[in-house]
């Protein structure tokens, strides 16, 4: 027992860290589960991949005839960032309900800073699935007309996107009950873009549901995205409100919720 | 200072009060706290280690307050609570590297991760991920966490539920390791022998409130002297006469006995600190 008494640091040791080299850490850390889960990881890119061929070489012909994987790729890069990063939910979910953060909440570290961790864990994961989906979809006839400038502001887009719905699915981890249901909240995500100009054109939806496809906040992403790579019709300012105004509510939410899900 | 925990006047109500104006000091040694359950043990620890906000109160450690700056009593203290609170998806030794870089250790937290698993008997499942990991194995894990730093203060919420006989007796060894090197340690207990073996300081929460302090000897001696136990044949419990341990109350014990009795064995008896628990907490229960 003598080795134990020994204390590991003189009493007058400061112990804990910083903002910046606690969120590393953290960082550090979620980067880790996010190569452990490999079943995860190959979800969040196989499912995507799959969805898509499934569109392009078995709808594909129904719907338009030549040139729909063009057309239908936008949709699929937006559906694999954003289902990818509503894992963060049972991320964050996962370190509330099984005990985790109630250490890192009686350590000298800003806890909240855990949260960091898992944001910047989750828009490396996706940028890293999303470039895998664009390069198996170039493979199988994806052929973008984009200037460089272009290809800039889509990856930028997309990199918005991800972080818009990280900062969403940050708080729904925060409020959901188990990391089951918190990933269950996820696969609302996947159903958005159906009710879009993803698969289809919205022209060929029937009346009463072209202006819910029109208006809902993922169409405009995915018409600019298709427009900056392919050509076509952009409604960047609509983008960027949606991903901006989500963002803005999504923080409070989080900066309002941390706090009170400590008593649990 | 260093080692103080100072509780006044401590409220905390959920539904009904769990916490009921409570007062306590220690000055450091091993401190055991006693209840049945629901007691408002794990609420106590809870707002003691910045987890939870009392309704009002004092609170201080190592003359840190904690209400006011929970951020600076992180530093003092540690805990270990009912719960484990390890990343299932790490291995158990990089749970303790990350924790150790956490606290600051810096580049000997490796080190002091390799020297904990050793001394936890965690050597073999060092490299394992968490979710692999027995009851018994989480729970040695959990208290070396706790272990990385000396705190001033380390709280212990029932730390060897669910542990084999074995690991009990060595973490008892590393407590009273930990105590010798000058850390308060504050445990909460439902096993009296523990409270017993390693506490220089035993007290009683019931409904919110202590209701009984001292030394096990103190706290036994409570419940009244000695009994005198008839036993049959078979070792069951045929008659207990309460006496006050003093010769002329024995003989009048004796002389009070049947004559039908006298074939019976006869033991002397000492309360034990399980009987002391029981009084104590059943009397409390009446007057309520």
């Amino acid at each position: 027992m003598s080795t134990l008494t020994q204390p590991a640091h003189t009493p007058t040791v400061r112990y804990g860290t910083g903002p910046l080299r606690a969120s590393t850490i953290f960082v550090g850390r979620s980067i880790r589960h996010s190569l452990r889960d490999g079943e995860g990881l190959v979800m969040a890119v196989a499912l995507p991949i799959m969805l898509m061929l499934m569109f392009t070489f078995v709808f594909g012909g129904a719907i338009s005839g030549d040139g729909y994987i063009d057309y239908v790729v936008p949709g699929v890069i937006l559906i694999t960032a954003g289902f990818g990063a509503s894992s963060v939910a049972v991320s964050v979910n996962r370190d509330l309900t099984r005990g985790a953060m109630r250490r890192f909440r009686s350590m000298p570290i800003p806890a909240a800073t855990v949260l960091v961790g898992h944001t910047v864990a989750s828009m490396i994961r996706n940028l890293v699935a999303t470039a895998v989906v664009i390069g198996v979809a170039v493979a199988v006839g994806f052929r973008p007309d984009a200037t460089p400038v272009e290809w800039l502001g889509a990856l930028g887009l997309v990199t918005l996107w991800i972080i818009t719905v990280t900062a969403l699915f940050a708080f729904v981890g925060l409020a959901a009950g188990s990391p089951e249901a918190a990933g269950a909240y996820g696969f609302g995500l996947l159903f958005l873009p159906y009710v879009s100009s993803a698969f289809a054109p919205i022209d060929t939806m029937p009346g009463w549901l072209q202006p819910v496809a029109t208006y809902q906040p993922v169409n405009p992403i995915i018409e600019t995205i298709r427009g900056l790579l392919v050509g076509g019709e952009t409604a960047p300012w609509a983008a960027l409100a949606w991903c901006g105004g989500i963002i803005a509510v999504a923080a409070v939410l989080v900066v309002w919720r941390f706090p009170r899900s400590r008593d649990r | 200072m260093h080692g103080s925990i100072h509780v006044a006047e401590l409220r905390k109500t959920y539904r009904e009060p769990v916490l009921d104006g409570l007062d306590l000091d220690v000055g450091g040694g091993v401190f055991a706290l006693l209840g049945p359950n629901g007691a408002g043990k794990t609420t106590l620890v809870s707002i003691l280690t910045t987890l939870v906000l009392p309704d009002s109160g004092a609170v201080t450690i190592s003359g840190v307050d904690v209400l006011a700056d929970p951020a600076a009593a992180r530093r003092e203290l540690s805990v270990t609570g009912q719960e484990t609170t390890l990343d299932e998806l790490l291995t158990g030794r990089e749970n303790l590297v990350m924790l150790g870089r956490l606290l600051g250790l810096g580049g000997a937290a490796t080190a002091r991760a390799d020297h904990l698993l050793d001394q936890f008997g965690l050597r073999q499942a060092a490299r394992r991920t968490v979710s692999t990991y027995s009851g018994g194995m989480r729970r040695r894990l959990d208290l070396a966490a706790s272990m990385l730093r000396q705190p001033s203060v380390l709280f212990l919420d029932e730390p060897t539920t669910g542990l084999d006989p074995a690991s009990r007796a060595k973490v008892w060894d590393d407590v009273r390791g930990l105590a010798a090197a000058g850390t308060t340690i504050f445990l909460t207990t439902q096993t009296l022998d523990e409270a017993e073996a390693l506490a220089d300081r035993i007290a009683v929460l019931d409904r919110g409130r202590i209701i009984a302090d001292g030394t096990a000897a103190e706290l036994t001696a409570r419940v009244g002297g000695q009994r005198l136990v008839l036993l049959d044949a078979n070792g069951r419990e045929l008659r207990s006469i309460d006496t006050d341990g003093t010769a002329d109350s024995l003989r009048r014990a004796v002389a009070d006995l049947d004559t039908g009795q006298l074939g019976a064995h006869v033991e002397l008896r000492s309360p034990t600190l399980d009987d002391a628990f029981a009084a104590l907490t059943h009397r409390e229960e009446i007057s309520a």
